[in-house]
């Protein structure tokens, strides 16, 4: 997987130079991936519904956040300004527009887990990976951000780690459940 | 287990409910073979759900039938119609239709299907918050089986009703679970909700005809069909009939969701569903039906869990989610969070909402903190005055407004505790959230 600090993201020039012919730099989009937004567009009676549904599946396929250049990527896919799909993915918390850690572990702090511990289970998450909230470990193991409610009030507390939904917990099972992470 | 008659959760306990063959060993699509080989026209669809009382679980209790009836006749409108499924789920509290999804999603396919049978509406999209990855996964999986068996796509059952069901993964921002910014954000724009009128059924999802419905709504038409609508109206009270999924969580010894007839009083359901309050302590405040709905004191716990009895109480069934606080908890640190909230998902059209939960949120915040003012009680007043009712595009500014004026009714006394204090008289004036003092307070 990417390195997702690779300054290669951000800029055309840091591309490498060598090996690659001028003619054929490496798509931003895979081809597989092009293929599958094009079958999503046809769900629809205007291709740019597809966009978010589009964004969801670069960022989980190409390194955990939205680069400059998916964006742009995907706004020519869709027939958009860059700055339209941008001001898109700006609008959802979902979307990472810069590089998170390789694990996002996102904990709730809305009423039913605050009620139930939110806030120890973030200080938990927190030391056991070393971030701040919001922020990324040093070693880019780790980002943790919190969350609004996840719907998953009657199992509170909760953290969502890449994904998946972790309930009812206690700091333990947060100790236990990150510590062994990669 | 429960006293009531219950059909909403009744496959969930099996094992493979959400498959295709457990589902029809369960009565499943039933009720879309009787409308559709049984003769029922689109028209008589509608009345049965109108007869029904039928009314929507999204929050608003809007009755299904007389909505779905407000689409235009199609032998005079001949654009393309739309049903969108609202799946977006995050009103602070609720979390019933991911049970739904997840456990009976072809339930909500055959529901989504007589409703499109009803509208003459030829797709439909389901759109899921983006965190509910299981839940898309399983009603996506549940569409596949679905079409294969020829009941989503072209000639359903070979009755010449053509209809597709399309997935669609929202990215968390609660607003787009307004039934007009779910719009939008469904185009592939920012969730920004719309003026009103035009209302949906004339301009909805691309200008054209769309009706909005909740998961938990259209999962109870089937029932409807199968069993009439007299069967329906004898669960629930005359005007909110039926059951409903209440949520429950805070406080309590054993939060979770329950079937639940409409009208149960709120005492009943938090002492012989949920267990009571938990570590034996006393309730100190509960919030009726999500976040949105205020808090309530525990002197009013025996009020009936419909639409008119809490409206009735100055409040709402909302979602049907209760929230429970024990006498150990504060109501203006509760506040606070809640107003955090709402000032994170308004989307900013407004400048009401824009700046009033900002500033809603940011008294809340000073009270909790010791550095409150006896004004700010009516600051606050007259800050939620200014929002809402009316006043914005759409009612998240409502949603932020009355929880406040919830409190400042029932807990004024809780909130000028925290001006004399000089902070939380139950965290003995701490600052630190994480490290809250669990002071025994007799209620
Ligand atoms: C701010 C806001 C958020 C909402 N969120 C949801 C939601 O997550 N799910 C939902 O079904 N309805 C939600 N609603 C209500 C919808 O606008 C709409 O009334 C509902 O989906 C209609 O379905 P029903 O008639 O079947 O209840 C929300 C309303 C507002 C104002
Ligand atoms: S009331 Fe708030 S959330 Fe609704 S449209 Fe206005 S600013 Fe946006
Ligand atoms: S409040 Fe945390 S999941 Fe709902």
């Amino acid at each position: 997987m990417n390195d997702t600090n690779d300054a290669s993201l951000f800029s055309d020039d840091a591309e490498p130079d060598v090996a690659v012919s001028p003619e054929a730099p490496a798509p931003v989009l895979p081809e597989a991936l092009v293929r599958e937004f094009e079958e999503l567009a046809t769900h629809y009676p205007e291709r740019r519904a597809a966009l978010i549904p589009a964004l969801h599946r670069c960022q989980e396929e190409l390194g955990g956040w939205l680069t400059p250049d998916m964006l742009e990527a995907c706004a020519e896919l869709f027939g958009l300004e860059p700055v339209e799909v941008f001001g898109v993915a700006s609008f959802y918390p979902m979307f990472h527009l810069r590089p998170v850690g390789r694990h996002v572990v996102g904990v709730c702090h809305n009423i039913a887990c605050d009620l139930r511990g939110a806030e120890d289970i973030l200080a938990r998450a927190c030391s056991v990976t070393g971030c701040e909230p919001g922020g990324t470990s040093a070693d880019q193991r780790f980002t943790v951000v919190r969350l609004e409610c996840q719907g998953a009030c009657t199992a509170a507390p909760m953290m969502d780690v890449d994904g998946i939904y972790h309930e009812n917990l206690s700091e333990e099972d947060v100790e236990r459940i990150l510590g062994g992470m990669a | 287990m429960s006293k009531y008659e219950t059909y909403l959760l009744n496959r969930s306990g099996l094992a493979d409910s959400h498959t295709l063959d457990v589902y029809r060993e369960n009565e499943g699509y039933q009720a879309l073979e009787k409308v559709l080989k049984g003769g029922f026209t689109p028209g008589q669809v509608i009345q049965l759900v109108k007869d029904s009382g039928l009314r929507g679980r999204g929050g608003a209790g809007f009755p299904t039938g007389l909505k779905w009836s407000f689409m235009p006749d199609p032998e005079k409108d001949k654009r393309s119609r739309y049903l969108a499924v609202n799946a977006d789920e995050s009103e602070p509290g609720t979390c019933k239709d991911r049970v739904l999804m997840d456990e009976d999603p072809h339930g909500l396919i055959e529901g989504i299907l007589i409703a499109c049978y009803a509208m003459r509406v030829g797709a439909a999209y389901i759109y899921v918050r983006g965190e509910y990855r299981h839940s898309y996964d399983r009603v996506a999986a549940a569409i596949d089986e679905a079409r294969r068996a020829g009941l989503v796509g072209k000639d359903i059952l070979g009755s010449g009703f053509d209809c597709e069901i399309w997935m669609h993964k929202g990215a968390g921002a609660y607003i787009c679970g307004e039934e007009t910014g779910l719009m939008e954000s469904l185009e592939g724009k920012r969730g920004h909700p719309r003026p009103k009128p035009p209302f949906p059924a004339g301009f909805g999802l691309w200008g054209q005809p769309t009706t909005v419905n909740n998961v938990e709504t259209l999962q109870n038409v089937p029932y409807v069909i199968l069993r009439g609508a007299d069967w329906f109206k004898s669960m629930g009270t005359e005007k909110s009939p039926g059951n409903i999924l209440v949520g429950i969580s805070g406080h309590v010894v054993r939060p979770g969701v329950y079937e639940l007839p409409l009208g149960l009083s709120a005492k009943e359901i938090l002492d012989d569903f949920a267990g009571g309050i938990w570590k034996g302590r006393q309730l100190k405040a509960w919030i009726p039906g999500g976040s949105s709905t205020g808090f309530l004191p525990a002197s009013m716990i025996g009020v009936a869990m419909d639409h008119d009895s809490l409206k009735e109480a100055g409040s709402m069934l909302g979602t049907a989610a209760m929230m429970m606080l024990d006498e150990t908890a504060c109501t203006v640190r509760s506040m606070e969070v809640i107003s955090r909230f709402y000032e994170h998902e308004s989307c900013g059209q407004c400048s009401q909402c824009r700046e009033g939960t900002e500033w809603l949120h940011q008294i809340f915040r000073r009270l909790e903190h010791g550095q409150g003012r006896l004004e700010d009680v009516e600051l606050l007043s007259s800050l939620a005055s200014g929002m809402a009712p009316g006043k914005t595009i759409c009612a998240l500014a409502d949603a932020a407004a009355i929880p406040t004026h919830a409190i400042v009714k029932h807990f004024r006394d809780e909130m000028e505790a925290h001006v004399t204090h000089k902070g939380c008289p139950l965290r003995g004036g701490d600052d630190s959230t994480s490290a809250r003092k669990q002071v025994e307070v007799n209620a």
